[in-house]
């Protein structure tokens, strides 16, 4: 168990992380069908604005001021990169996805000169518990009830409020709903704001447990959250937040293996943490040849 | 009539690519040092040009969105560089695993074939399974397998074979320029063939419905895997190349980035256009490597070079803001979105020009290590935003050499 507890603890931190990603991913694949990949990129902007920000002031205005920041920022990509291609086919709309993740990340390379930045240290998070045997830092144990208490609230505000309720009439059928009178545009808006709003907070506990930001460090994050959502069954919020926590499981499960099975008196000593990335995408694959629509996902029909 | 246009246009490109290589052949035999940044550029521009067909083969014509070719470039350089390292350099190559356990090289034809066979027999296997999902779906599985590959090049425990993490190096490569163009061309040239042929038709019939298609009697699971399985040969190839150039190789550098990177240059060129992809290749090379270089340089200027520097950019940009606002606000203007995004990037130098000048400092601001690719990346978008159908759109050069009545002959028929 003492082998164990540490990896256990890690992976539902990590899991939670990716779980608060993973959401803005399947909201906007809901609403316009669209694989985000610019979405692991703001995860990792509102890293690197929260080191310039807490640079200068204190945290208790760097930290609202980054977070307003980077809804910001998520809105203005909508209108600026993916609002011009309402109409276009859907393959422009996700290489624009892509021509944005590239932008902020040479963008990001070019104010921190490539260099990874130390995150600040955020008081009543960074600090060290023990439990049992084991020491992690508070974060890891602040960020499944976090998460659960988002997650709790985003459900609370799609299926009881108005713009909840637009939000899925549109993931039904956008143009129905677009008959209807809702204003398309403005449930898009507010899926950029929640999702940009989630991954700003799921950068906040991502960083404090792994400290470095660089301008790459959101690409990876960003996908295993992609393969989570869609594991979860793409546009399903219950789906994605599962699917990250067994992604963040199982990949420091890998990592911890041979740790494992050392225990249980088998030595392998073979590097099987290589794998710990990869395991992601093979739980994806097989997910998707045997469930294509994903644990929880709605089962959809061909239309011909 | 028709035959008589047609050859036109044929003619006069095959002129162009013929001269095209005639000059890098004679050009490289005469040329100063001083021209090595264009060779280079040539190099790298026809490898990416290769690749670019690749992916444009399945994603433009077949219309299946692949992005694993990152992880078939991979297993292309591997193959290579695994079977022509010289045995007599192995045991300096793979230092950390005696030897390795290939003791033997191949000439270097083979193994660029061999590379290629091996991309294309991985693409088979994987092909088995995600060929069966859909757009977004194949992507995002592509990806992950390319992702896999990767991981699994890296593990130790293959180290005999894959050198593990650590580099292949010490193997034969192409020194002059010409080389990579006659490969590539060849390649490049085969696969026009097959887009021309019966099986080039079925992958774009398969890419405009998948139902009619198979309506009319294509086997769409063998037509699929067909293109995703040439595709990756060619990948293979274009990664084999990859690792010449570079002279070593190392999976850490295939990363979901390169795909990207190869996607946006698709796009670029046109979705469905072979010389938009080769084209585009070659602008992306030399505007990444070569043009915008000078951004990357802190410069610091004299005053009087300061003086004209300013005068100098103020009037190209008042000149360009002043034409883009008189098409802005000409009556029944066509395309005011891309003018006002133009004019907006001209107001936006001037104004950058303006504090500049206020300032008084003599050193240009802004310019620093990875403001070129800041630039670069603003480019694509406003590409991928405003020209969406790229630099060729889905025709090909021979199209631009036909005489105009001819086009506009086709459109009042259509």
């Amino acid at each position: 168990m003492s082998v164990v507890l540490p990896y256990l603890l890690s992976g539902i931190s990590v899991g939670g992380q990716y779980a608060l990603i993973a959401i803005g991913y399947t909201m906007v694949y809901g609403i316009l069908r669209l694989i985000n990949f610019a979405h692991g990129d703001v995860f990792m902007v509102a890293g690197v604005m929260m080191v310039y920000l807490s640079a200068s002031l204190p945290l208790y205005i760097s930290m609202p001021l980054m977070l307003i920041l980077t809804v910001i920022i998520g809105f203005a990509i909508e209108r600026a990169a993916y609002k011009p291609l309402r109409s276009a086919p859907r393959m422009s709309i996700m290489i624009s996805a892509i021509g944005v993740s590239y932008l902020l990340q040479n963008l990001a390379a070019y104010i921190t000169g490539g260099l990874a930045q130390q995150y600040p240290t955020v008081p009543g998070i960074s600090g060290s518990v023990n439990i049992g045997p084991a020491t992690t830092k508070v974060v890891t144990l602040v960020t499944p009830f976090l998460v659960i208490a988002l997650v709790f609230a985003l459900v609370m505000l799609i299926n009881h409020t108005k713009i909840g309720m637009a939000m899925r009439a549109v993931s039904k059928d956008y143009d129905t709903a677009q008959l209807m009178g809702i204003r398309i545009n403005a449930v898009i808006s507010t899926t950029f704001v929640i999702g940009s709003f989630l991954a700003a907070v799921g950068s906040v506990l991502y960083f404090t447990n792994y400290t470095a930001v660089t301008y790459t460090s959101g690409a990876m994050p960003g996908l295993k959250a992609f393969v989570a959502a869609v594991f979860g069954g793409i546009g399903s919020i219950p789906g994605a937040v599962i699917g990250a926590f067994i992604i963040g499981i199982s990949e420091n499960i890998v990592k911890g293996l041979e740790a494992m099975l050392g225990m249980a008196g088998i030595n392998l000593n073979i590097g099987l943490a290589t794998f710990s990335d990869a395991v992601t995408f093979a739980l994806l694959i097989i997910i998707l040849v045997v469930k294509p629509t994903g644990l929880f996902g709605e089962k959809a029909t061909e239309k011909v | 009539m028709k035959n008589l246009e047609n050859k036109r246009g044929t003619l006069i490109t095959a002129a162009i690519i013929v001269a095209v290589f005639l000059f890098v052949g004679i050009a490289e035999k005469i040329a100063p040092p001083s021209w090595n940044m264009l060779f280079m550029v040539l190099k790298k521009g026809s490898i990416y040009a290769l690749i670019a067909v690749s992916m444009n083969l399945l994603n433009g014509f077949t219309g299946l969105f692949s992005l694993g070719q990152a992880g078939f470039m991979l297993l292309g350089a591997y193959t290579y560089g695994i079977f022509t390292i010289p045995a007599a350099d192995r045991a300096s190559v793979y230092q950390y695993f005696d030897g390795g356990v290939v003791q033997f090289a191949l000439p270097v034809p083979v193994a660029l074939i061999l590379a290629g066979l091996v991309a294309a027999a991985f693409a088979f296997l994987i092909g088995l399974p995600v060929l069966r999902l859909k757009s977004d779906y194949l992507a995002i599985a592509t990806l992950g397998f390319a992702e896999i590959i990767r991981a699994v090049f890296q593990w130790n425990v293959l180290g005999p074979i894959t050198n593990g993490s650590n580099l292949l190096r010490k193997f034969p490569v192409f020194q002059s320029t010409i080389s990579y163009f006659i490969v590539v061309g060849i390649c490049v040239a085969v696969i026009l063939l097959l887009i021309n042929s019966s099986y080039g038709r079925a992958f774009k019939s398969i890419r405009e419905d998948e139902i009619a298609a198979e309506a009319m009697g294509i086997n769409l699971a063998r037509h699929k895997m067909l293109a995703f399985c040439i595709s990756s040969f060619f990948a293979g190839i274009g990664g084999a190349l990859l690792a010449m150039y570079q002279t070593s190789v190392q999976a850490s550098i295939f990363k979901s980035a390169m795909t990207y990177e190869i996607l946006l240059i698709v796009v670029i060129g046109g979705i469905g256009s072979i010389s938009g992809s080769v084209l585009a290749s070659f602008l992306y090379i030399a505007c990444s490597e070569w043009w915008l270089r000078f951004l990357d340089q802190e410069t610091i200027l004299s005053a009087a070079g300061r003086g004209r520097f300013i005068a100098v950019m103020a009037v190209i940009f008042v000149i360009l803001l002043a034409l883009m606002v008189f098409r802005l606000v000409k009556p029944k203007a066509k395309s005011r979105v891309r003018y006002g995004v133009g004019a907006g990037i001209c107001g936006a130098v001037l104004i950058w020009l303006i504090v500049f000048a206020a300032t008084g400092q003599t050193k240009v601001p802004l310019l620093r290590n990875g403001f070129r690719m800041v630039v670069f990346s603003v480019i694509i978008m406003i590409i991928v935003l405003f020209f969406s159908r790229g630099i060729m759109g889905t025709s090909e050069l021979p199209d631009l050499f036909r005489k105009r009545i001819k086009s506009e002959k086709e459109e009042v028929a259509s």
